[in-house]
């Protein structure tokens, strides 16, 4: 409940951060899908102090019917914050940056659903964050693809994000949320790794080409890791059963 | 022509399956010369053709399926069934068997209500127009008794097993009556209760494990420890 | 303006299944009558919120948080602290919840919730006072339904005690009219533990936590929250249907009986 801010130590001496971390250094993520009963695809990521909770709903009935486009799905995305996530309590109501990123984040997937395969519908992402401590929208595009491809729609790949700023003047990755407050920049990169593709790009702050050169390498790289892991979470829970299950009998004859 | 995957490996969206001369199959895509998997799902190879079978997914209807569907609304000249497709199903009037031309909406409602139960034949469907269906047939129209369980439609051959090897093992063990919509609504009706719970428990674990091997050993073993441990009174056939 | 909800139908045979079930005393998931489905029960999940909870009642899951902050009392208790109660029914919990402002459906869970509370006094609302009149601290119970399948009062009543008995606020002390804050923590005032138990009437049965699928057949719902004494501190009927005198009785009866041991989970849960 202190909320006396002091000017923080953005990096130490021994080039350390407040939570210890290396300027190119990530917080860690960790990814679940399936977590939630009602929703056709959800997912559960947690990064650093970072709780987000994603659901997909569909392909469904467009509601209003004249919403639907003729070709293709829809896509619908809500970008919630509890009001219990941040440190001062947040109103319910959605605010003009929540809905910002629910267009961003929005825009970030539709170049990885195959929505032609479904005209006429439409498919609604929910993200909500429970708790927030910078780079909520890159964890919420990370999970929004884990809960697509846990609701079964066909996907042209996954969506990986990560950002990257800068902190008293050394590019560093994936700030928290007291780095931004402090930091001159922060740049959140969404790509889709299978072909290498940008899906979503922001900057707000100061960077010269340089720093931009390198902060946007930097991004793409831990993009890269976090698909790994995102493929890996989606095919776990199938190969746990299996392993589970054929562990216990001989497969007797080749099944179809 | 490269083959980057094996027969039932699991692979997630946006894999690389192969490149070159194969041909790009159900849930897959083609971008230049590579296929990737478009789903969740096991790799599936026919000759040169790859396919991924999906472990999830909503219901897309098919001309000549057959599914469960529930009465949403009652139109003007038939009634809006939800068959659990992205769409909502169209049940005309003349395509219900052996009534006389409805005349009136309170017609319409005595034949099928709101919140009836009715099994059906898709008649059409291409992704233009929602899917139209229909009670014409032997074993089609109202559901009167049973109980609903719904399965991921992906399920649903499994299910049913090759030429109907799984769904006859169920319905013989538990001797109970099993509709299976292909929808992945499954209507199962008993005269008793407890053989259609070991039925359900039975669709459960296979939804569960669909995509392992030695399904249909486990399944038959988990039948016959259920019904007998539950002395149920049943009609087995005798071996 | 209230209106009755359109809800998509439910088969006629699913509503025959389950009262004949019932009929045998017999429920779709093996439950007896008066038996609640198996509850997991997490706190201080959240470490922004002063207290969290999570519950997980068979396939519901709610969550609630606490926030402790400073504010102005209202004029007509100018020593007392405030509480308030919000719940949220996010679309992510299910395909019935749309997106907006909280519906009838949240307000009514939420001061149900609230109702629960305050008539039993949990929380000592004078002891929330900083200066008479003019500052005191608010306490924000924030009800977020993650998904629902059924009973979403129930579950929720228990998570927001269970999230009030893990909340902690900062010690403080008041310096020339000034709030001073110390680095030490202390839980809330809370001398009170009330307990909401919701029965649902289904042809002539009287179950309680109802599941998703039954509250879809009910005629009509009875929340009891009761005190640690065994008091009644809160009721709310709910649904379109009706429930005789005789069933009123019984549900009040059963209520009082099995909050006991909802109480000892919640205490438990939170390491009391």
């Amino acid at each position: 409940m202190n909320r006396q801010e002091v000017p923080i130590e953005l990096i130490s001496t021994d080039g350390l951060r407040i939570d210890g971390r290396r300027l190119d250094e990530s917080r860690p993520i960790k990814m679940e899908v399936g977590v939630l009963d009602k929703a056709d695809g959800s997912a559960y990521v947690e990064q650093g102090k970072n709780r987000i909770l994603i659901a997909v709903y569909g392909p469904r009935e467009a509601h209003p019917k004249h919403m639907a486009l003729p070709h293709r799905a829809s896509l619908r995305c809500r970008y919630h914050m509890a009001p219990f996530s941040t440190p001062e309590r947040k109103s319910p109501a959605p605010s003009r940056r929540e809905q910002e990123l629910s267009k961003v984040i929005r825009e970030a997937l539709e170049p990885a659903v195959l929505s032609e395969y479904y005209p006429r519908t439409t498919i609604d992402m929910f993200i909500e964050v429970l708790q927030s401590d910078g780079g909520t929208r890159c964890a919420g595009i990370t999970g929004a693809s884990l809960a697509l491809s846990d609701a079964g729609i066909p996907m042209r790949g996954l969506v990986a994000a990560s950002a990257v700023g800068k902190i008293a003047g050394r590019i560093a990755l994936d700030l928290s949320d007291a780095e931004d407050k402090q930091g001159e920049a922060d740049m959140p990169v969404a790509i889709m790794p299978k072909s290498d593709v940008v899906t979503l790009l922001q900057m707000d702050g100061n960077l010269t080409y340089e720093e931009f050169e390198r902060g946007f390498e930097l991004a793409v790289r831990t993009c890269h890791e976090i698909h790994e892991q995102q493929k890996t979470v989606l095919k776990e829970r199938y190969l746990a059963i299996k392993e589970e299950v054929e562990e216990k009998s001989e497969p007797r004859k080749e099944e179809e | 022509m490269t083959l980057y995957v094996e027969k039932k490996q699991l692979v997630a969206p946006g894999e690389i399956l192969a490149e070159g001369d194969y041909v790009s199959g159900e849930n897959t895509h083609r971008e230049g010369e590579k296929i990737y998997s478009s789903r969740v799902g096991v790799v599936e190879i026919i000759g040169d053709r790859l396919g991924v079978i999906p472990l999830k997914g909503c219901y897309v209807p098919h001309v000549g399926d057959l599914v469960v569907g529930r009465i949403v609304d009652i139109g003007m000249s038939g009634w809006i069934v939800d068959i659990g497709a992205p769409y909502p199903a169209l049940l005309p009037a003349s395509e219900t068997f052996g009534h006389r031309m409805p005349r009136s909406r309170m017609d319409l409602t005595r034949i099928f209500d709101v919140g009836d139960l009715v099994v059906s034949k898709v008649l059409a469907f291409d992704r233009t127009r929602d899917p139209l269906i229909s009670n014409r047939g032997q074993g089609l129209g109202k559901v009167t008794s049973g109980r609903i369980i719904e399965l991921s439609p992906t399920k649903v051959p499994r299910l049913i097993g090759k030429k109907g090897s799984m769904i006859s093992l169920l319905k013989r063990e538990t001797g109970v009556n099993i509709t299976v919509g292909q929808n992945g609504t499954i209507l199962v009706s008993s005269k008793s209760p407890d053989s259609e719970n070991v039925a359900i428990q039975a669709i459960g674990m296979i939804e569960r494990e669909a995509h392992t091997r030695g399904l249909t050993d486990r399944i038959q073993a988990m039948l016959r420890t259920k019904m007998r441990g539950e002395h149920i009174e049943s009609a087995r056939s005798t071996y | 303006m209230s209106s009755t909800p359109h809800l998509p139908p439910v088969a006629a045979i699913a509503q025959k299944t389950v009262t004949d079930m019932l009929a045998l005393g017999r429920r779709m998931d093996d439950r007896g009558l008066h038996e609640f489905r198996e509850m997991k029960l997490e706190v201080g999940l959240i470490e922004r919120a002063c207290g969290s909870a999570l519950i997980n009642l068979g396939k519901t899951k709610v969550m609630v948080g606490v926030k402790v902050e400073e504010g102005q009392p209202f004029p007509d208790t100018p020593g007392e602290g405030v509480l308030t109660v919000n719940a949220e029914l996010v679309p992510l919990a299910s395909p019935l919840f749309e997106p907006g402002p909280p519906n009838e459906n949240a307000i009514e869970l939420a001061r149900v919730v609230d109702r629960g509370i305050r008539e039993s006094k949990a929380i000592d609302l004078k002891a929330l006072c900083i200066e008479q009149g003019k500052k005191v601290f608010i306490v924000f119970i924030d009800i977020y339904v993650l998904d629902h399948d059924g009973n979403l009062i129930d579950a929720s009543s228990i998570a927001s005690l269970a999230a009030l008995l893990n909340a902690k606020m900062n010690d403080y002390e008041i310096e020339n009219g000034q709030v001073v804050y110390k680095s030490t923590l202390r839980p809330l005032p809370i001398r009170d533990h009330p307990v909401a138990i919701t029965l649902a009437k289904i042809g002539k049965s009287l179950i309680i936590d109802p599941s998703l699928g039954e509250e879809q057949v009910m005629n009509a719902r009875l929340t009891i929250t009761s005190n640690k004494d065994g008091r009644i501190c809160a009721m709310q009927k709910g649904g379109t249907g009706t429930l005789t005198v005789e069933e009123v009785r019984q549900g009040v009866t059963v209520a009082l009986s099995r909050a006991p041991e909802i109480r000892s989970r919640i205490l438990g849960a939170v390491g009391m």
